[in-house]
């Protein structure tokens, strides 16, 4: 953070950006719907990295953010017509102002408390959203049509629902947040982020407002899965409440832990590696969830920092 | 010249345990003040009175004509009450660096350039002498050092009242030293609230003695005062010699 490196952790993240849009090309169709998911869901899990990895907050209600970004975004697109980018703009306020809520409350505790107060928030989201089951169709869920899935820009129109446009439009939107991720870390609020995260009495006592500080985080956190969200809805035009189910609260937080928190990139390489160790063990065995165990093991015995985190504390310390 | 601060009545209970109670004291602006007592006498919850860390059962505390008996610590910190803790609370996994650049940066309102930080952790970091050992993580300093690091992040506030809880603690003679020659230094733009054990120190840097015992001031003057005090012989000096023995 004290300056050295920045052009090598640029061009770093410029490279996987250039990395994904070249296998835009290169993969093979199964593995290009695959990826184009997992950068989505790869959002979701950098958006739960920023409070957890940085700010050292974990919240155990996150799918409760994601779900609001989805059902944000799909609910007026399904209901009551919205374009795209209207349903888009929708889920990100929907985020905004739902973990803007959540967070002035659940800050009120810390450590185990926040995780249990969230936990429960998220099961209340959960549990909404099955009551409201006549306009949300509960656990069957909503499709999203193909043809409300389609931008226009004046003569060209924007086909959600084509493969290469969906997969561009997952790389977009991680680009995006990637990069805003990386500049949040690297700015002074970051540092206060980590500070807190270390020694949350210390940090007050430099003078920080410490409460204002974590809602930021949670705002910021919200937001970006609430994005990711929206996107999911959008892209992929399924809306149901597994997505709010605390299984999709779970999944971040390992996904985190896998690739490394409080690494930039950690969350990409965490959703994708356990994207296809389930997919490869499904394959074999209905037991696959027995792999996923064993991998998960094998990681905490000998990755204790996740993937990412490990190769920064043995071998490339300046990764942001 | 108005006292730099001024508190009246000031009490704090933790139960039944009365472990500030009915404190009037003031502060001079450039003074060095030691606070000094036995274990138990109330010196580090009074100072975290002062410096926001509890908030007060009864009583007022008024800092440079402002009252602050109900500010949050974090502002106080920002009107220029620095506090180091007693027991050591470094970043321990941030470079000393980043410790430092944490309280320079909330310091600076117009700078946005991070070379306006560099420059400010640097100055803080030579005047303890760690400027050295910017890269190196915290945890990894030498006990001796962590606490001038502590020193460090105190002094990058830019603070008119720094609180020094207890800070030659566990020092070696040698840095105990070069400490005194650094809060003469820092006193120069500052006023210091100086908790200390080692009566080599106080008598070596303040300008005058407030004496805590059981809550209460027993004694308050200046250090050949307290040293010939009798009341104070009785419940304090005796303990440290046969501490020290």
């Amino acid at each position: 953070m004290s300056g050295d490196g920045t052009a090598k952790v640029y061009a770093l993240h410029a490279a996987v950006i250039a990395l994904l849009l070249a296998l835009n090309f290169a993969l093979p169709e199964y593995h290009h719907a695959v990826l184009a998911r997992v950068l989505v869901l790869a959002v979701f899990a950098m958006g739960y990295n920023m409070l957890f990895g940085y700010a050292g907050l974990l919240s155990l209600g996150h799918a409760m953010f994601f779900a609001t970004g989805l059902y944000g975004a799909g609910l007026p697109l399904y209901h009551l017509g919205w374009g795209v980018p209207a349903a888009f703009a929708s889920g990100l306020a929907a985020g905004l102002v739902v973990s803007a809520g959540i967070g002035l409350l659940a800050l009120r505790t810390s450590g185990v408390a926040f995780m249990i107060v969230t936990m429960m928030f998220a099961q209340v989201f959960y549990l909404v959203t099955l009551y409201f089951g006549e306009w949300t169709r509960g656990d069957e869920g909503l499709v999203l049509q193909q043809q409300a899935r389609q931008v226009a820009f004046g003569e060209t129109t924007l086909d959600l629902t084509n493969p290469t446009t969906r997969y561009l439009l997952a790389v977009a939107l991680f680009a995006i947040v990637l990069f805003a991720t990386l500049a949040v870390v690297r700015s002074r609020h970051g540092r206060v982020l980590v500070a807190i995260r270390e020694n949350e009495e210390r940090t007050r006592m430099l003078g920080y407002d410490t409460f204002t500080n974590k809602l930021a985080a949670v705002v910021t956190s919200g937001v970006i899965c609430a994005a990711a969200g929206a996107a999911y809805a959008l892209l992929f035009g399924y809306v149901g409440s597994t997505f709010a189910s605390v299984q999709y609260s779970i999944l971040p937080l390992l996904w985190v832990l896998l690739g490394g928190a409080a690494t930039t990139l950690g969350p990409l390489i965490g959703t994708l590696f356990m994207y296809y160790v389930i997919d490869i063990a499904s394959g074999y065995t209905s037991a696959y969830m027995l792999v996923v165990g064993v991998v998960l093991i094998l990681l905490v015995l000998y990755f204790r920092k996740g993937v990412l985190g490990t190769v920064r504390e043995r071998w490339v310390r300046w990764l942001p | 010249m108005t006292p730099l601060l001024v508190v009246r009545n000031l009490s704090r209970q933790f139960g039944g345990l009365r472990a500030v109670d009915g404190v009037d004291f003031s502060l001079m602006p450039g003074e060095i003040r030691a606070v000094i007592g036995p274990n138990g006498a109330g010196k580090t919850t009074f100072v975290s009175l002062v410096c926001g860390r509890y908030a007060p059962s009864a009583g007022k505390i008024v800092f440079d004509g402002e009252d602050i008996t109900d500010m949050p610590a974090h502002l106080r910190v920002r009107r220029g009450i620095a506090y180091t803790f007693q027991i050591t609370s470094v970043f321990a996994n941030l470079s000393v660096y980043d410790n430092v650049a944490l309280p320079v940066q909330r310091t600076l309102t117009d700078g946005r350039s991070r070379g306006a930080v560099r420059q400010g952790v640097m100055e803080a970091l030579e005047r303890v002498g760690l400027d050295a050992r910017a890269n190196v993580p915290a945890g990894a300093l030498a006990y001796g050092h962590q606490r001038l690091l502590e020193v460090a992040m105190g002094l990058a506030l830019k603070p008119r009242l720094l609180i020094l809880d207890e800070p030659t603690q566990g020092l070696s003679d040698s840095e105990i030293e070069g400490f005194i020659t650094l809060v003469r230094d820092i006193a120069r733009d500052a006023t210091v609230l100086l908790i200390e054990h080692n009566m080599q120190v106080v008598m070596a840097l303040a300008h005058r003695i407030t004496v805590l015992n059981a809550g209460r001031i027993l004694a308050e003057g200046t250090p050949p005062e307290i040293r010939s005090n009798a009341a104070v012989q009785e419940a304090y000096l005796g303990t440290v010699r046969e501490a020290g023995a």
